[in-house]
């Protein structure tokens, strides 16, 4: 069985994000960019598959800059196999929509026939929370979304979810789109032997035109803008002065 | 313009907060219907109909809607699409589970998370962890998009509205419900608190967790916890709050032992009252926080419990 891995090339978690002073968007030039955490989760649970015996071939695929390549070739240096780029952007600043992307996977998977795709649950710089979704509806395939644990057996999979109320444990036929949360494991580091060894995996660089999809964007983006700012509060010097603060302000 | 409004139903009962918040959202679009689904459902319409805004509900009631699953409740949303134009629910992990499959079956993109409504077409939704807000403007014939409950006020009361009892569409069957695992609870629910008290990795254990949990219950508040608090077992995962967990805006929230990365302030910085209670006076939180305590938080905490 296949694993099919999408990763995305996001700001890094630990950047502070400035918003254009025209509002045109927030600034990406120069700035530190990694693969989106929720992605190393879904390399990392890829690979212990494989490690499992479950899989035989870890496949990241990422879409979007050219510049894509570091966020694949850091998937190669955890341990996919090989990678696929699929290049349908110049600009660092142009977001591919959900959509696009799921419909660019799709006709990937239609090529790779996957047994498991493993995504995130969500890419921590637009918060869509929907490309697993989306390409889980396309393909007409189960999807188990959110998932803090994956268990595979033959041509089902139970995975238990991170929801609202708590945990919720579905079986789920096979193949399926898993996305993953948080505390599904702790992605591993690249070794640097591992790293110096990525460098000689294969990467496919390819376009969204050979898979004769139309990546313009269905929401216009009119305007960026800062968030409120909270006014500034103060220190409180003990306990009574803070109880007494908030009775003030009326919060008990 | 018509709106179809996927109410918030967990075992057949409504949760109205959730539901009523998104009304008002939707409610600026256009008549509100509510669809009410679940193995059972007739009470959720019930209530769903007394909801100020809305003029019809719809419920559908079998077993393959029973365990909130994606598959068939997005086939059953995808059936009633044509009648229109916007297809909208409380962001909810339910709802974000459900819409963009709505959506990509729709071909049309979806619109998550929007904290507000400049019109018909155009919508505001926070991005980078609340870090910036985006305004987007749909260029799709229909909307589906999902509201943060924490930005707007839920809608009131009204005499019912219609009710009409619809049914399920074929069930895809390709995924079946296996177990939840709810912690039952007398405290008030996280998203709809009043108050809410976190605790973060700086609590240190899940026994003293019981703290946090002891200055929540003085207040009548909800229980909150950062990731750290829940990665590292203190706390159960949907007590988290920030960019990937609940978020919340209450009239009182209390970080103990919580540094404010980003992604925490995420879930709670709109708060009305932001108390914050750590000890390290150089920690993030302080500068999001309308009254900060330098502290100890295993004195501090006591002594507030006993002041209050
Ligand atoms: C993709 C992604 C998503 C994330 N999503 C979320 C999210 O949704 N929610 C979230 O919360 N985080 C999230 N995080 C994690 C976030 O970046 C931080 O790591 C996390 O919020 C830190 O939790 P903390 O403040 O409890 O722990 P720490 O940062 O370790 O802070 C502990 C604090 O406790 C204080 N302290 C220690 N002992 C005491 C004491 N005795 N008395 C008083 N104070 C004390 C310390 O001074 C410190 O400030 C996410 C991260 C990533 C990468
Ligand atoms: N441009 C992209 N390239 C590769 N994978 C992506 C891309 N966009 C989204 N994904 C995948 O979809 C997940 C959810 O993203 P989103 O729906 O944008 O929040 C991410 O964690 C990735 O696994």
């Amino acid at each position: 069985m296949k694993v099919l891995v999408p990763v995305k090339r996001v700001i890094d978690y630990n950047v502070k994000v400035r918003v254009k002073a025209d509002g045109s968007g927030v600034d990406l030039a120069n700035v530190k960019m990694s693969m989106n955490p929720f992605d190393e989760i879904a390399v990392e649970e890829a690979i212990r598959l494989k490690e499992a015996g479950k899989a035989d071939e870890v496949i990241a695929v990422s879409i979007g800059v050219k510049q894509a390549q570091e966020t694949l070739r850091t998937a190669l240096a955890m341990g996919a196999d090989r990678a696929i780029l699929v290049i349908a952007a110049d600009d660092v600043h142009t977001d591919i929509e959900p959509l696009a992307v799921a419909k660019i996977l799709k006709a990937v998977i239609d090529e790779e026939q996957p047994g498991v795709v493993l995504c995130g649950k969500q890419a921590i710089d637009n918060d869509m929370n929907a490309t697993g979704q989306m390409l889980s509806a396309l393909l007409g395939w189960s999807q188990a979304t959110f998932a803090s644990k994956l268990d595979i057996d033959g041509d089902s999979a139970v995975v238990t979810r991170e929801v609202d109320g708590g945990l919720q444990t579905i079986k789920v036929s096979m193949p399926t789109i898993v996305s993953v949360d948080l505390r599904l494991n702790e992605p591993r580091y690249a070794s640097l032997p591992n790293i110096m060894k990525a460098k000689k995996k294969p990467l496919d660089e390819k376009t969204a035109a050979d898979y004769a999809v139309d990546v313009t964007p269905r929401l216009e983006i009119t305007g960026t803008s800062e968030p409120d700012s909270r006014a500034a509060g103060i220190i409180v010097g003990s306990v009574d002065e803070l109880v007494a603060k908030l009775k003030e302000a009326g919060a008990v | 313009m018509s709106v179809l409004l996927l109410a918030e139903v967990t075992d057949g009962e409504l949760s109205i907060d959730a539901t009523a918040k998104a009304v008002t959202a939707a409610a600026k679009l256009g008549d509100v219907t509510v669809l009410c689904c679940g193995a059972s459902a007739a009470a959720a319409g019930e209530g769903a109909a007394k909801i100020a805004g809305v003029s019809k509900v719809l419920v559908a009631e079998d077993a393959s809607l029973g365990h909130r699953l994606a598959e068939p409740t997005a086939a059953l949303i995808v059936s009633l699409a044509s009648d229109y134009s916007h297809i909208v629910a409380p962001a909810t992990t339910d709802a974000k589970n459900v819409l963009p499959r709505v959506a990509a079956l729709l071909d049309v993109m979806v619109i998550s998370d929007a904290s507000g409504v400049v019109d018909a077409d155009t919508f505001e939704r926070p991005i980078y962890a609340g870090n910036a807000i985006q305004t987007v403007k749909s260029r799709d014939a229909k909307k589906v998009i999902s509201f943060r409950t924490s930005t707007f006020d839920a809608a009131g009361e009204q005499g019912a509205a219609p009710i009409e009892t619809i049914s399920a569409v074929a069930n895809p069957g390709l995924s079946e419900w296996v177990e939840d695992k709810v912690a039952a609870s007398d405290r008030p629910e996280l998203t709809s608190a009043g108050v809410v008290v976190s605790g973060g990795r700086g609590v240190g254990s899940k026994d003293d967790f019981a703290l946090i949990e002891s200055l929540a219950d003085k207040l009548g508040a909800a229980v909150g916890a950062s990731r750290a608090a829940v990665d590292s077992g203190y706390a159960p995962n949907d007590w988290q709050v920030g960019q990937t967990g609940k978020v919340v805006a209450p009239n009182l929230y209390v970080a103990v032992g919580i540094s404010g990365a980003i992604q925490h302030l995420a879930g709670m910085k709109d708060s009305k009252i932001i108390v914050a209670i750590n000890k390290d006076e150089e920690a993030p939180i302080f500068q999001v926080a309308d009254f900060g305590l330098v502290a100890d938080l295993f004195t501090a905490v006591p002594e507030l419990v006993e002041k209050l």
